[in-house]
């Protein structure tokens, strides 16, 4: 079901965004705390880079279909043209 | 007298006498002509008799009665002729003459106008038993008279044979012993008992010839009674007596003969003793004389001269050879004597002797012309007898032949009837047959193709039952099989049914293969069976209402996903789209035109239009305008779109199934 995948997406984004952010935000506790004398900015640095991780895989997920299609033009078109060529 | 009569008639009516007197004169003169005739021809008198009524009582006034002998002398030989045939069982011929003679007075007595008819049968044989019965007792009669006769005859005949051939041994013995005496040198003792013994002899001759004579007479008498026998059972006259009387007159003649031979011999033999005792009393004369002659020389010698020999002297010797010289010279001179009249002396006897010889020849000759005549009589009568014998069998077998020819004619002729008869029968069965067979035939003709029609008929209506049932049974096959595709497409479409809420329906493979089965032979059922989605079959499809379910959600997601296309699809796009679809209101449901321009390519007003569609049931158009989608809410609504046009195509497939099944269907049912 197609109109499902959007929803998975969205699961998979929030999931992916919740843990990087949850795992940034960790490691930037556990950072902050054992490298960076508790300072906060290696959490909100880990949640951030966790959030922005996150963002940007939810964002490329979304447009991987695109891609693909683009992708997938290109390779069908190389090969009618490389057919094409070598004739 | 006539004419006393006629003068004084005359005179006084003189034309009416003369008239009545011509009259009378004539019938007088017709009468007395006609009488005269008949006494004359008797075939005339017959003729006269047969036509003139009361003229045979008048002839026989005048003529006496009819002498009919020599009117029927074809007629009895006729008769006689034909007689002997009906009663010739035996055919004896004594009886031809006793019968005929008893015939002719038959036929006599009735009249010469009667016409002869045979005897019956019966009489006849009674007439011939009766006769042979007679001649049986005539038969026996006579044989045993004969036979006793016979036998006296015959005993006396053996005993007259006997006593003469006693009488001939006991002459020939007393010849024998005479010539004995004469002959013999013997002594006087023996010569004494010689003469005794002659003399016994003698005596024995004499009183031999006595009983021969007497037994010859005896016989002689039982011979001429026998003969008087025969002679009387020879004048019955019944044939069948012959054979006896013939074997008797044989016998008769035979003892004759034999007897006449035994006599000859007895008189020859007495001629012979005749003559040996003539001899004898010469012998002795001479003796005699010599004794005398010798005793009166020496009266004292005895008889017995010849053993005297040495009591003899001298002179006697001498006397005696004188004597005896006296005695030769007498003896010479009549020895001289003698001889000169030998020839005289031979010649009387000699005549005597043929005197005697002819007269024992005539005797003997007419003894043996007797016997001859009898015995040629005898022959003759044997002969005749056996000649009888001999017609009778003759006749017997020529009759025989006769019956025989008979026969044979009449099997002849039964057998010529009996083909005849065939062949007209065979013929006329023949015909019959033909007609019958012809009759028959035609009617078996006539069934044949009686049967031939209704065969054909029957066979005709067959083949058009059967046709028509073939037809029926392919239309029914036909309409079984639309039948069949149509219950399959019903089947399929109501497959199309099952599918629940949110369910697709039942994979369809079954029911297609089913559709599939049931059109085997249908290239276009085939076609389109085969036409449909893989998916469908595989997986089934969704139904409209699910899908219009899907719709509903998809349509939000849609519109929250509007703005996202290939290059518009960052987060913040997302974020955008998002923002849109809550601030952005359209209506629920909008009808689409009927021609789409670029303006209604909005996403929102495209789920607007294809709810509408939806939601009035044109799945089709719905996914129509969904295709118009493009970009992120095209790849949401990508599968529903599949998924609706999986529906699409199978609904359209299953329903030009079921409209093809339908129209086959109709085509199949025959309008009445």
């Amino acid at each position: 079901m197609s109109e499902k995948e959007l929803g998975k997406k969205w699961d998979r984004c929030l999931a992916d965004g919740a843990i990087k952010l949850g795992t940034g935000l960790g490691l930037g506790i556990v950072f902050s705390v054992l490298f960076f004398k508790r300072h906060t900015w290696p959490i909100s640095f880990g949640s951030g880079a966790g959030l922005g991780m996150a963002y940007a895989n939810c964002q490329n997920d979304l447009r991987s279909h695109y891609f693909q299609q683009r992708s997938e033009k290109v390779c069908k078109y190389n090969k009618t043209h490389m057919h094409l060529k070598t004739t | 007298m006539l004419t006393l009569l006629l003068t004084p008639c005359v005179r006084e009516t003189g034309g009416a006498a003369k008239v009545v007197a011509a009259g009378l004169v004539t019938v007088g003169g017709g009468i007395g002509g006609t009488v005269l005739y008949a006494k004359w021809d008797p075939k005339f008198r017959s003729a006269v008799e047969k036509n003139v009524p009361y003229s045979d009582k008048l002839f026989g006034l005048a003529l006496g009665p009819a002498s009919q002998d020599a009117g029927l002398p074809i007629r009895k030989q006729d008769i006689s002729v034909f007689m002997l045939f009906p009663e010739c069982k035996e055919c004896h011929d004594h009886e031809d003459t006793p019968v005929t003679a008893a015939v002719l007075p038959d036929t006599e007595s009735p009249a010469a106008t009667e016409p002869l008819k045979e005897r019956p049968v019966e009489e006849v044989t009674a007439r011939l038993a009766q006769q042979d019965q007679e001649e049986q007792e005539i038969l026996t009669s006579v044989s045993a008279t004969l036979e006793d006769s016979l036998s006296n005859t015959a005993k006396a005949t053996l005993q007259a044979i006997g006593a003469q051939e006693a009488a001939l041994q006991a002459i020939t013995r007393h010849t024998h012993k005479l010539k004995e005496a004469m002959e013999a040198e013997v002594p006087a003792q023996e010569k004494s008992a010689q003469w005794k013994e002659l003399e016994a002899a003698l005596a024995d001759r004499t009183c031999a010839v006595t009983d021969a004579e007497t037994a010859l007479l005896k016989a002689n008498e039982a011979l001429d009674s026998l003969k008087s026998e025969i002679d009387k059972s020879k004048g019955l006259k019944v044939a069948s007596v012959r054979p006896l009387v013939l074997a008797a007159e044989e016998n008769l003649h035979n003892m004759v003969v034999d007897l006449d031979k035994v006599v000859t011999k007895v008189h020859s033999a007495q001629s012979e003793a005749k003559i040996v005792s003539q001899y004898s009393e010469l012998v002795n004369e001479a003796k005699q004389q010599f004794q005398r002659e010798v005793s009166s020389l020496t009266p004292e010698i005895q008889a017995n001269w010849k053993g005297l020999t040495g009591k003899l002297s001298t002179d006697d010797l001498n006397a005696l050879i004188a004597h005896a010289h006296r005695r030769l010279d007498q003896l010479n001179r009549e020895l001289a004597e003698q001889r000169v009249r030998e020839q005289i002396h031979i010649d009387a006897a000699l005549e005597q002797q043929k005197l005697e010889d002819q007269k024992a020849l005539e005797k003997a000759v007419s003894t043996a012309l007797q016997h001859v005549k009898e015995e040629a009589r005898l022959e003759q009568e044997r002969k005749l007898s056996e000649l009888r014998e001999v017609m009778e069998a003759e006749m017997r077998t020529q009759l025989r032949r006769q019956a025989a020819a008979h026969t044979d004619h009449v099997q002849d002729v039964l057998k010529v009837q009996e083909q005849e008869l065939k062949a007209d029968a065979e013929q006329v069965l023949g015909s019959k047959l033909l007609e019958q067979e012809t009759h028959f035939r035609q009617l078996s003709q006539e069934q044949l193709d009686n049967f031939t029609l209704d065969m054909n008929t029957a066979y005709a209506r067959l083949k058009g039952m059967e046709e028509a049932i073939d037809s029926h049974v392919v239309a029914e096959e036909e309409a079984r099989k639309a039948h069949k595709l149509w219950l399959s497409v019903e089947a399929l479409n109501y497959t199309l049914k099952t599918a629940d809420a949110d369910a697709p329906t039942m994979p369809l493979e079954g029911a297609v293969q089913a559709v599939r089965d049931s059109c085997q032979d249908n290239d276009f059922a085939l076609a389109l069976s085969s036409a449909l989605p893989e998916e469908s079959l595989q997986r089934g499809v969704y139904s409209e209402a699910s899908l219009r379910a899907r719709f509903n959600s998809l349509r939000s997601l849609a519109r929250r996903v509007a703005l996202i296309d290939e290059s518009h699809n960052s987060l913040y796009q997302y974020f955008l789209s998002y923002l849109q679809a809550a601030l952005l209101f359209e209506d629920k449901q909008k009808a689409p035109p009927a021609q789409l321009s670029s303006e209604d390519l909005d996403p929102f007003k495209l789920l607007a239009y294809a709810t509408y569609c939806l939601e009035h049931g044109d799945l089709e158009l719905a996914a129509k305008l969904v295709n118009q989608l493009r970009g992120e809410a095209r790849r949401v609504a990508e599968d529903w779109l599949t998924e609706a046009r999986l529906t699409l195509e199978t609904r359209q497939v299953v329903s030009l199934l079921s409209a093809y099944a339908n129209a086959v269907g109709l085509g199949t049912t025959q309008a009445p």
